[in-house]
């Protein structure tokens, strides 16, 4: 499978202005020792400050870190632990999965015969039809959570329905959305998906007012910023939700804010969610796993279980930039939910960073060799 | 650290630790063989320069380029090697050797070129170079040595140390 969805598409040039001061975050000292005063052989030949950044990027780096899987700690490693964790399988798989999936397509069962009449029949009295829409999205959603003996703690005011405000929530999966979406019919943006999911897009999603668009489309961005402006304005709109890292993380780390959503003159209304680690590793690598053999993965575990809080609304304040506005807002969900911030930009995962912060650092460099040059010169 | 210390057997890992001559313990060899196993996502056995490329904080580092060159295709015991280098344990003598061999002036005229990019003229690099070069008692057509290395960079200084964590 493709990817996990990513909220807002920026094109090359847009990568560099969404970031803050990457120099900031990265380890202290520049990388390239700045010659002082005289100009010395040893300065221009000591290379030991970058090769050795270099280095300590290889053997770690923080921005892998976001994406690496954290399944939970081995417990079935002797003679009798194994055959308990052992009956723990076959339960799971041949008892609890087989529940879970009879769960799961009665639920479907029920939706599909209430969703169709409804979607058809009460054509003409468009309201109605949206509110029994949102009702029956909301419940299918809770059938998925039920799938997988889902314990979702809400914490905070249950968002109300008012225009100008947006949701900004961290992302590990696209489950995120169904977790959410239980106690509150949103209107999500995101990824355009191929298979079951992009005809579930198509079809249910839409009528909740759900936003595509299309990661490789170059034209794409500007209609998706009018789109969410245009939604985040109307009052009869679900509340729409944003996932700004446009990448799904693994829980522990959040990566950058994508500004667009911070942009739109809205209140933002963080949301912080963590998954409880004991029961199941929620983190969808997308890389590694498609979404069925992720959802199977969640059905065939003994439980997921997260905590979800609803953070207090925030503006932006007089002379804070959208970016400022963003970085804020990230400190906030993630010290809610116990998460470390990196100045990566989740899009690295699919493509190079951009040579500017190279060109930077040379650029410092070279103009304290000028300077030492003309030093010698006087 | 889960199932990819199962794949190193004890005897792989003493192999690596004598082929770096014991720059890492053997713990911290592990610990290299999942970052391995984590940057060779194909697991053909080696990191390919793209891998490498993915992780942005090497990406940005303007020796990228010319480490790709000697990274390029490595396998595990080449790349403990490699690092083997930036261990504390390794020596002044050892680290320096790590830049092989005789240095010619166009040797080092690339590497201030991988540092500055297009902020200096070619020219300026090589007036500058000369000029240090002289005051150091060399000339352009100098051929440095490792001995030359460890005079002008003297024993001080010469922070070359990674840490390798260890779960």
């Amino acid at each position: 499978m493709n990817s996990s969805e990513g909220k807002l598409k920026s094109s090359s040039s847009e990568l560099d202005l969404d970031r803050p001061n990457i120099e900031d975050y990265l380890p202290s000292g520049s990388s390239i020792q700045e010659p002082h005063g005289k100009l010395r052989l040893r300065d221009l030949l000591d290379i030991s400050p970058a090769l050795t950044e270099a280095a300590g990027a290889i053997v770690d780096d923080s921005f892998t870190r976001c994406f690496k899987s954290n399944p939970p700690e081995l417990w079935n490693w002797n003679v009798y632990l194994f055959p308990l964790w052992c009956c723990g399988v076959v339960f799971r798989y041949l008892i609890l999965f087989p529940m879970r999936a009879l769960v799961l397509t009665i639920g479907w069962i029920i939706f599909l015969s209430c969703f169709i009449p409804v979607h058809f029949l009460l054509k003409g009295n468009d309201n109605l039809r949206k509110k029994m829409e949102r009702a029956l999205v909301e419940l299918i959603c809770s059938f998925f959570v039920a799938s997988w003996t889902g314990v979702v703690k809400y914490h905070g005011p249950r968002p109300s329905m008012r225009p100008k405000q947006v949701f900004v929530a961290n992302h590990t999966s696209m489950i995120d959305f169904i977790i959410l979406e239980q106690m509150t019919a949103f209107a999500v943006i995101m990824q355009k998906h191929p298979g079951w999911v992009g005809l579930l897009q198509s079809t249910i999603l839409e009528s909740v007012g759900c936003i595509w668009f299309n990661r490789s489309e170059a034209k794409d961005r500007e209609i998706v910023t009018r789109k969410l402006r245009e939604h985040s304005q109307g009052a009869d709109n679900n509340p729409l939700l944003i996932f700004p890292e446009g990448t799904c993380v693994n829980n522990q780390y959040s990566v950058m804010f994508k500004k667009g959503a911070f942009e739109l003159g809205c209140t933002v209304c963080p949301i912080a969610i963590k998954y409880n680690k004991i029961f199941v590793d929620a983190f969808w690598n997308s890389r590694k796993q498609s979404f069925t053999m992720h959802l199977l993965q969640l059905m065939t575990s003994w439980a997921v279980v997260c905590d979800v809080w609803y953070l207090e609304p925030q503006n932006l304040r007089p002379g804070e930039t959208p970016i400022e506005f963003a970085e804020r807002i990230r400190d906030i969900i993630s010290v809610r939910a116990g998460l470390k911030k990196v100045p990566w930009d989740g899009y690295l995962k699919y493509s190079r960073p951009s040579p500017k912060h190279r060109e930077r650092k040379q650029q410092s460099f070279a103009e304290s060799v000028l300077r030492g040059l003309e030093l010698e010169e006087k | 650290m889960g199932n990819t210390s199962s794949m190193l057997t004890q005897y792989d890992i003493e192999e690596v630790q004598q082929h770096c001559n014991n720059a890492f313990s053997q713990q911290e060899i592990v610990s290299l063989y999942e970052r391995f196993c984590q940057l060779d996502q194909n697991g053909g056995g080696f990191v390919s320069g793209e891998e490498f490329l993915s992780v942005p904080e090497f990406a940005v580092n303007p020796l990228s380029q010319r480490l790709l060159t000697m990274l390029d295709g490595l396998n595990f015991k080449e790349f403990v090697a490699f690092l083997s280098a930036f261990s504390p344990r390794a020596t002044v003598q050892q680290k320096i050797e790590y830049g092989n061999g005789k240095v010619t002036f166009n040797d080092m005229l690339d590497v201030l070129h991988d540092l500055t990019g297009q902020f200096i003229s070619e020219h300026q690099r090589e007036q500058v170079l000369t000029k240090v070069l002289e005051e150091a008692g060399y000339t352009k057509e100098s051929l440095l040595v490792m001995s030359d290395f460890v005079k002008i960079l003297g024993s001080s200084g010469l922070k070359m140390e990674v840490e390798v964590p260890v779960d």
